[in-house]
């Protein structure tokens, strides 16, 4: 790993003046700390798909296969063939602009190519001269370009600084959504072995066990029981949830980062003492014991095969329907692919609150509901109990991830929550959060180390409307829907705005709500004292 | 700097200066008259079916609409119904703004780092410009009906009153063709101007522009300082419409061909570039579609069977684990 500037240096090299060569003669940069390090052959081996001798990109040649010209415009056809977004937007953009400076990466770099505009002409240039008659009688005056192996270099190192974010596709007159751009980019580099290790690995240990983490079914049951402690701990209750158990009425699934990883496990604890404390009648799975999906940032093919073991093991377990847990990209497979995908769902019911009778019509048929939608319908109805004086140490803000914002519009449930579980909430301004939210810099598989430098400048958007709210406010904790913000902001905070600590907000829940039977509570779930005072 | 603008004024210059002297010293009329337009009105027709058929071609597998507000979901939680429709009246809703109001471009800001901030600014030009562009561009076009329909109907009359509405000048000035070229100026000085735009433009980004700052020229010029013989122009479109052949006796101004050849030039360019926006943008997954495909089931016609890792290979893989770890499986 590349050691990275200082926040003020980084701050300050960010220049927004454009290159004096044009775009087409510039070449990508593969100095060490630029991208995301190749996969190793073993899991493209695993997972049946194209696949390629170790190489490194900062390699002069990158040894493609012989007919690789081949196999990209072959790829190409197939997906024009299957998408009209691919086709509509490759065709339409009208260069006016509006999505130029609404990108994370480019306010964070000032690279050209990090303009939506741009990364989606690196693929547009060669749609140009291979699919359009104007691209291929005019060439470079149409703005077609024919595809070479530096071109291939490029579309590596820009469709890999795109966290498929979508906020470029709010301010396009025509949607043009810059994100399902570089899913297909990336399939094609998928078609020639070139895939990063950060997201092939996850995928691969997906499929085989499960979850991205690779955690074995015994080893994820001891995670869960080892939080099961914690909680007898600090509560005094004794929680038994069950695995892999047939006949139970709700499926829970949620990102295997939250049994993994803290802050999310925090949140995980949570979940738990959630319904505990409502009775719930649910199983967790270690067969399904992912939420997420990082074959969505591969190819929507590997996305289905990865997603597929949801509805199976509902189906296997008999439940009635299934709850999903925090998670952000995980949310845009579930509420916009996975019924078509994998459904129908029809061997499960409609779902219902167990506890306040809502049947959750919005989720008819996929049989999936969101644990915000679930929990705030709880509070609503008043079936928990909460002490949200619990956090008053907390000044919270709430980051919206930007798949169930800009992909679903999960916008308000979140924050009934927790406005309910907490008396200091305050909002980060407008054009920051909501369907405008900004990536938390590291979305889409790039929430890896080395390239730490570009995840520092692509969440410098949020968190400087988080060190907006922290000066103003006082703001301590950044609240979030999703397990790979979990794991991207805290350091994102660290670096930028280090006074601020990164939360789920079902660990909000967990520490508001007051159980029946439990003792009297000294420590918060992190056992850091309720009150500052009482250290 | 980027000077790809100087390659398309240089076509625009020529092919107005191929239209003066083919029409003019070379007298050519019936080719610049008739047989041109003809053929540009085919290839306009022609291209333009091919292409959205093209697109229409192409299924759309999945539901991926920008959500950009709150989704339906829970009976007290208000939905945005516009900017996340759950039904086609939303949908239709979102579309018609979008089409009509350009919403989407309004939304529009610009970053600055002010100190250690950054900042988004609201910024409306962009959208005013396109606004004013394409107000002017129809209310033209809606004009211009009058040289090919006898009667004249009733809404071209109309516009024409509310567009001549500032009764200045002889012949009265038309707002919607001085706007239209401020607004085709406007959005290429941007182009030109704004480093950013300038760095992404190309000569098909300047193209279009120059050629409708043409039209509009040639036109102006037309109608207030040579006054073309407008009803010399009405004899050869009606004849254009009505399949009775032949250039108005004494012919017209090569000013009028320029015009003419110009506005051929255009509607042929349409189905091979970007203008194609204009019928794209109702195609566009991201904002025709409901986001309500948890609520309904879509099919995918092009769903791939996938092998993906089943329970039992699972279990095989993992059963001593699983069954020393106290969890259930199928097989002992
Ligand atoms: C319906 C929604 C539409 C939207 C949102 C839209 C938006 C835009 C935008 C943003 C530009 C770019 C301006 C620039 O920066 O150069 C543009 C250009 C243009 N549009 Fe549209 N447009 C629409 C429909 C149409 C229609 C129906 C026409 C038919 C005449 C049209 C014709 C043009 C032309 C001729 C240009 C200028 C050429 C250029 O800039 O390259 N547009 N439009
Ligand atoms: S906002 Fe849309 S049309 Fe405008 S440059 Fe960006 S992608 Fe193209
Ligand atoms: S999807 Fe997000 S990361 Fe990708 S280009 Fe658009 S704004 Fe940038």
């Amino acid at each position: 790993m590349v050691d990275i500037l200082k926040p003020e240096e980084m701050f300050n090299s960010i220049d927004y003046t454009v290159p004096s060569d044009r775009w087409e003669d510039v070449p990508p940069d593969f100095s060490e700390g630029t991208f995301c390090y190749p996969t190793k052959k073993k899991n493209q081996d695993y997972l049946g798909i194209p696949s390629k001798e170790e190489w490194s990109p900062a390699d002069e040649d990158w040894k493609l296969p012989d007919n690789w010209e081949e196999i990209i415009h072959e790829g190409f056809k197939e997906r024009l063939g299957k998408y009209r977004s691919l086709k509509v937007f490759m065709d339409i953009c009208v260069r006016c602009g509006a999505c130029a400076d609404k990108c994370h990466y480019f306010i964070g770099t000032g690279d050209p190519k990090n303009m939506p505009v741009l990364r989606a002409e690196l693929l547009r240039s060669v749609y140009r001269k291979d699919f359009t008659t104007a691209g291929k009688i005019l060439g470079s005056i149409a703005g077609a370009r024919k595809i070479t192996p530096l071109v291939i270099k490029e579309w590596f190192s820009y469709f890999y600084q795109c966290s498929e974010c979508r906020r470029c596709s709010v301010y396009c007159p025509y949607g043009i959504d810059t994100a399902e751009i570089t899913m297909m980019a990336r399939e094609l580099l998928s078609l020639l072995g070139l895939n990063i290790n950060w997201i092939l690995e996850p995928a691969a240990n997906c499929f085989r066990t499960g979850n991205h983490l690779g955690i074995q079914p015994h080893a994820f049951k001891e995670m869960i029981e080892f939080f099961c402690d914690d909680i007898e701990e600090i509560t005094g209750l004794k929680l038994n949830p069950s695995f892999n158990r047939k006949g139970a009425e709700i499926l829970f699934i949620t990102p295997s980062g939250d049994a993994f990883a803290d802050p999310g496990t925090y949140t995980m604890m949570g979940y738990l003492m959630l319904f505990e404390h409502i009775g719930l009648d649910y199983t967790l799975s270690t067969y399904a014991s992912e939420g997420g999906n990082f074959g969505l940032f591969t190819s929507s093919e590997m996305m289905k095969r990865l997603n597929g073991k949801m509805y199976a093991e509902a189906k296997r377990l008999g439940v009635k329907w299934i709850l999903g847990g925090e998670c952000g990209h995980m949310w845009r497979v579930i509420n916009q692919y996975m019924e078509t995908m994998n459904g129908p769902a029809d061997f499960m019911e409609i779902p219902k609150n167990p506890i306040t009778g809502t049947v959750f019509k919005n989720a008819a048929s996929t049989k999936m509901v969101h644990i915000a939608e679930f929990t705030a319908d709880l509070i609503k109805h008043n079936k928990l109990k909460l002490d949200p004086s619990r956090n008053d140490k907390f000044k919270v803000t709430f980051h919206d991830s930007c798949n169930p914002s800009r992909g679903m519009g999960l916008l308000d449930e979140p924050r009934y929550v927790l406005n309910k579980v907490c008396n200091n909430f305050y909002e980060m301004p407008e054009n920051t959060i909501r369907e405008q939210t900004f990536c938390c810099g590291s979305g889409a598989g790039l929430n890896t180390e080395e390239i730490m430098d570009l995840r520092m400048r692509g969440g410098l958007p949020r968190a400087n409307a988080v060190k907006h709210v922290h000066e103003k406010y006082g703001v301590n904790l950044l609240s979030c829907i999703c397990a790979i913000d979990r794991a991207a902001l805290p350091p994102l905070m660290d670096y930028w705005v280090p006074e601020v600590g990164v939360t789920g907000i079902h660990e909000l829940v967990g520490n508001a709500l007051v159980m029946e039977g439990e003792i009297e509570r000294t420590t918060d779930l992190r056992f850091e004292p309720l009150n500052e005072e009482e250290e | 700097m980027n000077v790809n603008y100087l390659y398309s004024l240089l076509a625009v210059v020529v092919l107005g200066l191929v239209a003066y002297v083919g029409a003019g010293a070379a007298g050519l009329q019936g080719v610049f008259g008739i047989f041109l337009p003809y053929l540009a009105v085919v290839i306009f027709v022609a291209g333009f079916v091919y292409r959205v058929m093209d697109w229409a071609k192409s299924p759309v597998p999945f539901r991926i609409p920008t959500t950009s507000g709150q989704q339906q979901s829970l009976d007290w939680i208000k939905q945005n119904k516009l900017d996340n429709p759950s039904t086609l009246l939303g949908v239709l809703g979102r579309m018609f703004l979008e089409i009509v109001t350009f919403r989407s471009l309004f939304k529009n800001s610009r970053v600055e780092l002010v100190g250690d901030r950054i900042s988004y600014k609201w910024v409306v030009w962009l959208w005013l410009f396109a606004i004013l562009f394409h107000y002017s561009f129809l209310a033209v076009v809606v004009r211009h009906l009058r040289f090919f329909l006898e009667p004249v109907p009733f809404f071209v009359q109309a516009i024409e009153q509310i567009d001549g509405i500032l009764q200045v000048g002889l012949p009265g000035v038309f707002i919607s063709g001085v706007t239209l070229l401020a607004g085709a100026v406007l959005l290429l000085l941007r182009r030109i101007l704004l480093p950013k735009l300038n760095y992404i433009s190309k000569a098909a980004d300047y193209f279009p522009l120059l050629l409708i700052i043409g039209i509009a020229l040639t036109g102006i010029m037309m109608r207030y300082f040579t006054k073309v013989d407008v009803v010399k122009v009405k004899e050869l479109t009606m004849g254009l419409t009505t399949f009775h052949l032949g250039i108005p006796e004494g012919g017209l101004s090569a000013l009028f061909y320029v015009h003419l050849f110009f506005v051929c030039i255009l509607i042929v360019y349409i189905p091979f570039s970007k203008l194609m926006h204009m019928a794209g943008v109702f195609l566009s997954p991201t904002r025709n579609l409901a986001n309500n495909s948890r609520m309904k089931r879509h099919i995918n016609p092009w769903n791939p069977k996938v092998k993906f890792h089943t329970y039992d290979e699972y279990e095989d893989d993992f059963r001593e684990k699983m069954i020393e770890a106290g969890l259930p499986v199928e097989k002992e």
